[in-house]
C-alpha cells in the first residue's frame, strides 16, 4: 500500500460532502472511524434527526477503483437496511435497524448553481459517497457496559449484595437480549452483520412518541445525572437496535452466521473483561438468547465450536 | 393555503411552494397544459393518492435538487424529475403515470422550485387559484391520511402488508378519527420502507 504520510498534509477540515456544507445549523461530527465519518443532523426539517455517514475517497486508490468500492460499500449497507425495514410491518419484529432517508453513491467532482445564471460557475467539491439515516437516540451497548463498570467500581462495595445481584442480572438480560436480536437478524433478516461489536449494538429508550401505548416511558435523561458520580447504574430498558451494516451480507450459511458470533464474542472479550465470563451462557446458550431465538440456531453453534478451534489456530500460529 | 418551505440541506435562497387541491376539477386540462409542454405551468402535480405522508413528497424534492445540482436529471426539468423521484424504479414513462396528474385525479398535490427571484408566493398563489379548480386544504398529513390510497402505494411500492393478527384487534381508529398508535405505527413502517425504496432507485 502506498502511504501518503510522504506528502506533509496541512491541517484539514474534516471531509463532509456537498450538500452538507449548505446546512445550517452545520452537521456536528459525532466520530470519525477508518472509513467513515458520522455526523448528527437532519433530514428534511430540523425536527427530523439524522445520522449522515459519510465516506471519503481515499486519495491512494485508482480513482475508477476507488469510486467503485466506496459505491459499494454504501450501497450495500442501504440495501440491507432497506431489506430489513420491510420486517419492520411484522408485528413480531426483533431486528430493528435505522431507516434509510437518502444516499449518494455517485458524487459528481462538479455541482451545479442553482439558478440558469450560476449555471457557469460550477464548484468543484470533494468526492465520496454517504448515507442519510435515521438517528437513533440512546447509547451503544459498549457504552452501557463502560457505565455499569464504573457504577461497580464506585459503588460496588458498599452497595448491599443484594442490589448488585440485582445489577447483575439486568446484564444478563441485557446480554441475552442481544443474542435473541443477532438470531432475529440472521434468521427472519436473512442477513449476516459482519462487524458485530458492541459499539454498533445500540439500546434505544422508550419514548411516548414511539411507544403505541402512551404509558409512561423511562426518559432518555435518566442516565445523564450520572455524569460525574455513577451513583446509579445505567438503564438498559428500551429496544436493540442494530448499526454499521457496512460490511454485511445477506446470506443463510451456518458458517457465515457462526463466524458473525465470532466476531462478537471476540470484540466483547477484548472490550468487556468484567462480563466476558457471562457471554457464552447469557448471549449464546440461552433459551432467552441466541440459542432460543430460531430452529437452526443449535446448528449454528455447533458450527461456532470449529470457529473457535480454527481461530485459536491461527492466532497460535500467527 | 400555498405553503413556502425551505428544505435542509438546500442552498439558502431556494424556496418551494406546496399547495393540495381537493376535489379538483380539471385535472385533464392541467395535464395537458404539460403535455403542451406550456413554460407557464411548470409544476410538479403529482396525484395526491399516491402520496403516504409530507416526508414521500419532500423526500422526492430533495433527491431531485440534489440530482439536480450533480447534473444528472434522467427527465426533462427538476419538476418532471420530483415525479420521477417518487417511483421505485427507473421507467420515467411508468412514473408519470403512476404518481403524475391523470384524467382521473380527484386530489392533486402541486410542487413549485422557485429557481429564480421573480418567482414568488404571490406570482405562484395567482397562477395556481386562476388554473386549478378544486378545494385547497393543507399540506399536512392529516390531509394525505384523507387522500391516500394505501392498497394502491403498496402495489405499486410492491410491499406485501401483513396480515395483522387476528387476537384482541382493537379498532383501526379512535371515535375521534384520529389514528390510533398501530396504526399509527404502520404508517411509519410504510413510510420508512418508501423512503428507502425511492432512495434506492437507480441503485446498480
Ligand atoms: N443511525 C445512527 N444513530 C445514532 N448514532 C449512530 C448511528 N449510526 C452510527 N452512529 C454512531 O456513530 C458510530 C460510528 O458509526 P458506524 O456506522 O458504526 O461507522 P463505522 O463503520 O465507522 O464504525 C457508531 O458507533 C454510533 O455511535
Ligand atoms: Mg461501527
Amino acid at each position: 500500500m502506498i502511504s501518503t504520510t510522504s506528502i506533509p498534509q496541512r491541517e484539514a477540515q474534516p471531509f463532509l460532502p456537498y450538500p452538507f456544507t449548505e446546512t445550517q445549523p452545520p452537521p456536528h461530527l459525532v466520530t470519525q472511524g477508518a472509513e467513515a465519518l458520522l455526523y448528527r443532523t437532519h433530514f428534511l426539517t430540523p425536527s427530523t434527526a439524522a445520522a449522515l455517514k459519510a465516506r471519503p475517497s481515499k486519495p491512494y486508490r485508482h480513482p475508477t477503483l476507488d469510486a467503485r468500492l466506496t459505491k459499494q460499500r454504501v450501497l450495500a449497507e442501504a440495501r440491507v437496511l432497506v431489506k430489513l425495514s420491510a420486517l419492520a410491518s411484522d408485528p413480531d419484529n426483533e431486528v430493528k435497524v435505522p431507516a434509510v432517508f437518502n444516499l449518494e453513491w455517485d458524487a459528481a467532482r462538479k455541482i451545479n448553481g442553482l439558478t440558469e445564471d450560476q449555471r457557469g460557475a460550477r464548484r468543484t467539491t470533494a468526492a465520496g459517497a454517504w448515507l442519510l439515516m435515521e438517528w437513533i437516540e440512546g447509547k451503544s451497548v459498549k457504552d452501557l457496559l463502560r457505565e455499569w463498570d464504573s457504577w461497580f467500581m464506585a459503588t460496588g462495595s458498599t452497595a448491599s449484595p443484594e442490589e448488585v445481584q440485582a445489577q447483575v442480572e439486568a446484564v444478563k438480560r441485557l446480554l441475552r437480549r442481544i443474542g435473541r436480536a443477532v438470531g432475529a437478524l440472521h434468521s427472519k433478516g436473512g442477513v449476516v452483520h459482519g462487524d458485530l461489536t458492541t459499539s454498533n449494538i445500540m439500546v434505544r429508550p422508550a419514548t411516548n412518541s414511539s411507544t403505541s401505548n402512551g404509558s409512561a416511558a423511562p426518559t432518555i435523561d435518566e442516565n445523564a445525572q450520572a455524569d460525574d458520580m455513577p451513583a446509579r447504574p445505567p438503564n438498559f430498558e428500551g429496544e436493540i437496535v442494530l448499526i454499521d451494516f457496512g460490511l454485511a451480507t445477506q446470506s443463510v450459511q451456518d458458517e457465515d452466521r457462526a463466524v458473525d458470533l465470532y466476531v462478537l464474542e471476540r470484540a466483547f472479550g477484548s472490550t468487556h473483561p468484567r462480563q466476558e465470563g457471562q457471554f457464552d451462557a447469557e448471549v449464546l446458550q440461552s433459551q432467552e438468547g441466541y440459542r432460543g431465538s430460531y430452529k437452526g440456531a443449535n446448528v449454528v453453534l455447533k458450527r461456532l465450536e470449529e470457529v473457535r478451534l480454527r481461530g485459536r489456530k491461527k492466532s497460535m500460529i500467527g | 393555503m400555498l405553503q413556502p418551505i425551505h428544505l435542509a440541506h438546500t442552498p439558502a435562497d431556494l424556496t418551494l411552494y406546496v399547495a393540495v387541491y381537493r376535489e379538483v376539477e380539471n385535472a385533464s386540462s392541467l395535464k395537458q397544459q404539460l403535455l403542451a409542454g406550456n413554460t407557464e405551468f411548470e409544476y410538479a402535480f403529482i396525484d395526491a393518492s399516491m402520496i403516504l405522508s409530507t416526508k414521500q413528497a419532500l423526500a422526492a424534492v430533495f433527491r431531485a435538487i440534489n440530482d439536480y445540482l450533480n447534473h444528472r436529471l434522467k427527465s426533462r426539468n427538476i419538476h418532471s424529475e420530483i415525479v420521477f423521484c417518487l417511483s421505485p424504479n427507473n421507467n420515467i414513462g411508468e412514473a408519470f403515470r403512476r404518481f403524475g396528474v391523470s384524467d382521473a385525479t380527484k386530489d392533486l398535490l402541486v410542487i413549485k422550485v422557485a429557481t429564480t427571484p421573480d418567482v414568488t408566493l404571490e406570482s405562484v398563489g395567482r397562477h395556481l387559484s386562476t388554473h386549478v379548480q378544486g378545494q385547497e386544504s393543507p399540506f399536512d398529513d392529516a390531509t394525505f391520511r384523507a387522500t391516500a390510497d394505501l392498497d394502491r402505494i403498496r402495489k405499486v411500492y410492491k410491499i406485501s402488508s401483513l396480515a395483522p393478527k387476528a387476537t384482541g384487534r382493537k379498532p383501526s381508529t379512535t371515535s375521534n378519527g384520529i389514528p390510533n398508535g398501530e396504526n399509527m405505527d404502520a404508517t411509519k413502517n410504510l413510510e420508512v420502507q418508501i423512503l428507502g425504496l425511492m432512495a434506492l432507485r437507480g441503485a446498480t
